[in-house]
Formats: C-alpha cells, structure tokens, sequence
C-alpha cells in the first residue's frame, strides 16, 4: 500500500470557543490517527495541543472522539477508514476542553477520590495476603482498566446531563466499586461500609441504564456493563430491595455474600 | 495564546447537553458518520412487530390448541373458559369469572421477565425511547432520572419474575413432553409440531437460565468462588450462556412466536400436522 494524502478536520479552540479546521495531510501504510495528528504538529500546525504517552494503547491519555466516537488515537488504523473519507477528530465532549484537543478530565479524580479504599483484613500483614485464583479472576479484569475515560465520555449520563456529575460516579468508578465489593480480601464489611448499598446511594448506580455505550468503547475489551454494572445492582437489589435475601440474611445470621 | 482557525471561530453554543459550559464548542449535537440508526431502528422494529402480534394473539381467545399442542401464550390455562387439553394444562384457578382471553393471566409473567430483562431494558432504552439512540448520540430529553425512582426503579423486581419464568418454562416442557402424542393422545409419535416446540422450548430454557439474576443467584452474588465449587462452576455455565443473552433473547422470542403461529395454522385448518411416526 503507498502513501496517501486524507482530509482531515481537527477541533481547535479552547474554553472561549473554537472550531473545525481543515487539513491535507500525508497518510502512510500502517500509522494511526495519533501518528497523523503528530505529523500535523511537526508540518502545519506546530502549536497544535493533544495530550499523549505510550502510543500503545497502555497509558490512556489520547482519547479523542474520532468521527463522533470516543476512541484511543493511537489504537485507531488509519486503515479502517476509505481514502476519500474527512477524519474528524474533536476532543472528548464530556469534559471542559481546555486546549485543541486536551480536556480537563478532572471530575474523574473527583470521582475517585469518592471510592472508600481496599480496606486491609484484619491479622494480615504486607506479603501475607494469600488468594485464590478463581476469588480474584473477577477484579482482575477491571484491573485492566487504562483510566482512558472513554467510557465515562459516551456514558449519556453525564454527557448529555452535565447536571447528573454530582450525584453520578460514571461507569469506570462503579466497576472500581465492584471490583472492592468482589475482592476476596477486602474488609470493607467489617468496617460498617456496605460497598453494594452505596453503589445504590452514594455513587449513583440506579442512573445506570445499561445501554453499554461503556462496553462498546472501552479500548481494553472490559465487559463493564455484563461483568460490573450488572451484577453491582444485582448486589444492591440483594440489600434494598429483595425482602428474601433479606429475611435470608437474618435468619442464618451470617454475612451475604459469602 | 488563541489559535489561528481556518474555519473561523464559533463562539460556544452553551444550550445543553455536548454544548454546555467549558466544552468543546461543536455545533453539530454528533459527528458519527456510520449508520448508528440502524441498529436502534431494527431492534425497534423487530419488538414492534412482536408486540403486534403478541397482542393480537393473546387477545384472540381462539385457535390456540390443536391437539396434542398448546400455544405456548396459553399455556397453563387457568380459567375455566379454556379449550379442554387432554392431560394438558388446565388448571382453572380463575373460574369462570375470567371473561377475556385466559392468556393475558399467564403472559404478565413472560411479559414482566422480558420487560425487566438487562438486555431488553438496553433495547427499549436505545430503540424506543432514546436514551440513548447510539453511542455519543445525544438523547432528545432535558432530564435523566434513570432507574432512580419510580417506575423505573421497579426493574429491581427482575429476579422475581425471573423465578415465576422458570415456572413458565417448565409448564412450557410439559407442554413439548405432551407433543410427543398424536391427535388421538396416544403416546410415542412425533411431528414437524413435536420439532418446533422442541426447539422452543430449548430456547426458552436457554434464554432464561442466561439471565443476570439467574447469573447472580447461581454464583455471582458470591465473594469466595473457592468455598463454593459447585456454584463456581455453575456460575461458569450460566456465564456462557450469559455471554449470548441477547442472541437468545431475540431467538427465544422468536421461537415462541412461531411455536404459536404453527399452533394457530393447525387450529386454523391451514394444514395439518406432518407426522413423522
């Protein structure tokens, strides 16, 4: 395959206002759309801002919306579009833009910083936490997790509601409540902190509608939606709603969950 | 320093949605270019059409048996007015002062597992109400509640009409035991009738038993899978077929669908029943 030249529209602007700007640019076998927004610096528009690291598809910093879909710069081929197609590429429009192509991405650590840590078990000291592999195959895939922000960005929740952020954790810091609530060693219970009900109360899980605009985009194939989301309110509706594993609970006198 | 734009420079719309505040200032509410109507206009589509004919079935009060199979929208019969099923499933629990059709009494509960199921909630979210219409599509609605109060926070009831659908389902099996008959109830023959309830029903059982409750009640709600090994490993079978809980749900309904209208065709004199022995 030669080399060719795409069109490409670029965002440009910054809080007070901006718009699309029109490129031509040389587009060679292989490269990806991080590749060309690179090229773009080094050839037309030197102070062009985009946020990056690894070109990897491992750091998460350049997510961008890539003809209207949130996606990794760096892991999207050029390949996958036709020659003769105009590549928008726009910053996440979730979030306040700061600069071209970097948005303040900020309400994300607000939002973390809400999520009560692993509490540690009681009698075990660093080095003695001892686990079964089977106990934690479930965090471990939301351990994958780059913190891209992709799925916080198309989460309609928020992207369309900018009034839901306060109440609303987005969908990266419910999978973070799932993956404590699911670790075999976390001793969040023990504390009085029921992980499950303040998903419900505190985190706002019920806005969730599980229309997995999260699943759909998240760069490392996490099932957010099936694997998170889901059994997280199957485990708040264990607590508030469900007067059998309620009763269940009361009458064996010992901790749901197991 | 501000930069120099080709395109001129938009102030910021501000009116909602992408467009609030700080964000980047865009006009156009999304740039997809693909054709992410598609799949949101099928899938309204398809539950359309069933919902169409679901009504006029259920209401239609007539043709639903042709021994020796039931519709599967009339079964179990619970009220007196039923058509007689031999050794079918009659139970008039309601009497006689049931007077319309008796399967709106059992359809609630197929209706409310599939009305509260998570994929199903993603369909009519997405196809019906718009909410979103595809990804980074933004809804029409100036407010979102989601499923935080009423009715929606009512889809928390799943799990119970998970456990009245497994009920159905094997209502449903004794029904695909039963076409095992011929016309005359003698046992040890099957027809092209005993084949599409056979395949209905395996539908049925799979899409119900890939349900996330059933996911959840299995094993999921666990936090140590090695102190359980048998629901671990049950958990694992329900979570495969979980992974294909949208494809089952569109083949069950389906099935189900067909299953009656073969039901109605037979009831209606349009042919009868290939026999294969």
């Amino acid at each position: 395959m030669s080399g060719y030249e795409a069109r490409f529209k670029v965002w440009r602007g910054d809080a007070g206002g901006g718009g699309l700007e029109d490129f031509k640019v040389e587009v060679n076998e292989g490269e990806v759309v991080l590749d060309i927004i690179h090229r773009l610096q080094a050839t037309q528009a030197p102070d062009l801002a985009v946020r990056w690291n690894c070109k990897a598809g491992k750091c998460g910093s350049c997510s961008a919306e890539i003809n209207g879909r949130p996606r990794l710069m760096c892991m999207t081929r050029m390949s996958v579009f036709d020659r003769d197609e105009t590549i928008t590429v726009t910053p996440l429009r979730a979030f306040p833009v700061i600069r071209d192509l970097v948005t303040d991405v900020g309400f994300n650590y607000q939002k973390a910083r809400e999520i009560p840590a692993f509490v540690p078990p009681a009698g075990l000291g660093p080095g003695e936490y001892r686990m079964q592999q089977e106990d934690v195959d479930r965090p471990q895939e939301f351990r994958k997790c780059i913190e891209c922000f992709l799925c916080q960005d198309t989460c309609h929740v928020v992207r369309d509601h900018e009034d839901n952020k306060q109440a609303f954790a987005g969908p990266r810091f419910l999978m973070r409540v799932a993956e404590l609530d699911m670790h075999p060693l976390d001793a969040a219970s023990d504390t009085g902190l029921d992980r499950s009900r303040t998903a419900q109360d505190e985190h706002g899980l019920g806005y969730c509608n599980i229309t997995k605009c999260c699943t759909e985009v998240c760069p490392e194939g996490i099932k957010i939606t099936d694997n998170a989301l889901i059994p997280l309110k199957e485990r708040a509706v264990d607590r508030k709603y469900d007067p059998l594993v309620w009763l269940g609970s009361k009458i064996r006198r010992r901790p749901s969950g197991g | 320093m501000r930069p120099k734009l080709a395109t001129g420079t938009e102030p910021h719309p501000n009116s909602g949605g992408v467009r609030t505040g700080t964000r980047a200032a865009i006009a156009a509410p999304h740039l997809r270019t693909d054709r992410w109507w598609l799949a949101p206009a099928a899938t309204a589509a398809g539950l359309l059409a069933f919902v169409v004919y679901s009504t006029w079935r259920a209401f239609a009060d007539a043709r639903y048996y042709a021994a020796p199979y039931v519709s599967p929208f009339y079964s179990p019969c619970l009220a007196e007015r039923c058509h007689t099923m031999h050794a079918g499933p009659n139970a008039p629990v309601f009497g006689s002062w049931w007077g319309i059709s008796p399967a709106i009494i059992i359809l609630i509960f197929p209706l409310g597992f599939r009305l509260t199921c998570y994929y199903y909630r993603k369909a009519y979210y997405r196809g019906f109400w718009l909410s979103p219409p595809a990804c980074a599509v933004p809804e029409p609605h100036r407010k979102y509640t989601g499923e935080t109060r009423l009715p929606l926070i009512l889809q928390n009831v799943h799990r119970y009409f998970f456990y009245a659908a497994l009920l159905v389902a094997g209502v449903l099996t004794y029904d695909t035991v039963l076409a095992f008959r011929d016309e005359n109830y003698r046992w040890g023959h099957m027809g092209l009738g005993t084949v599409v309830f056979l395949v209905n029903i395996l539908l049925i059982w799979a899409y119900t038993l890939s349900c996330h409750s059933c996911r959840h009640i299995v094993g999921g709600r666990l936090k140590h899978f090695s102190r359980h090994p048998v629901r671990y490993r049950a958990w694992g079978v329900v979570s495969r077929l979980n992974d294909r809980h949208m494809q089952l749900a569109w083949a069950s309904l389906v099935s189900v669908a067909l299953a009656d209208f073969y039901v109605f065709l037979l009831a209606s004199g349009a042919f009868t029943d290939p026999r294969f022995f």
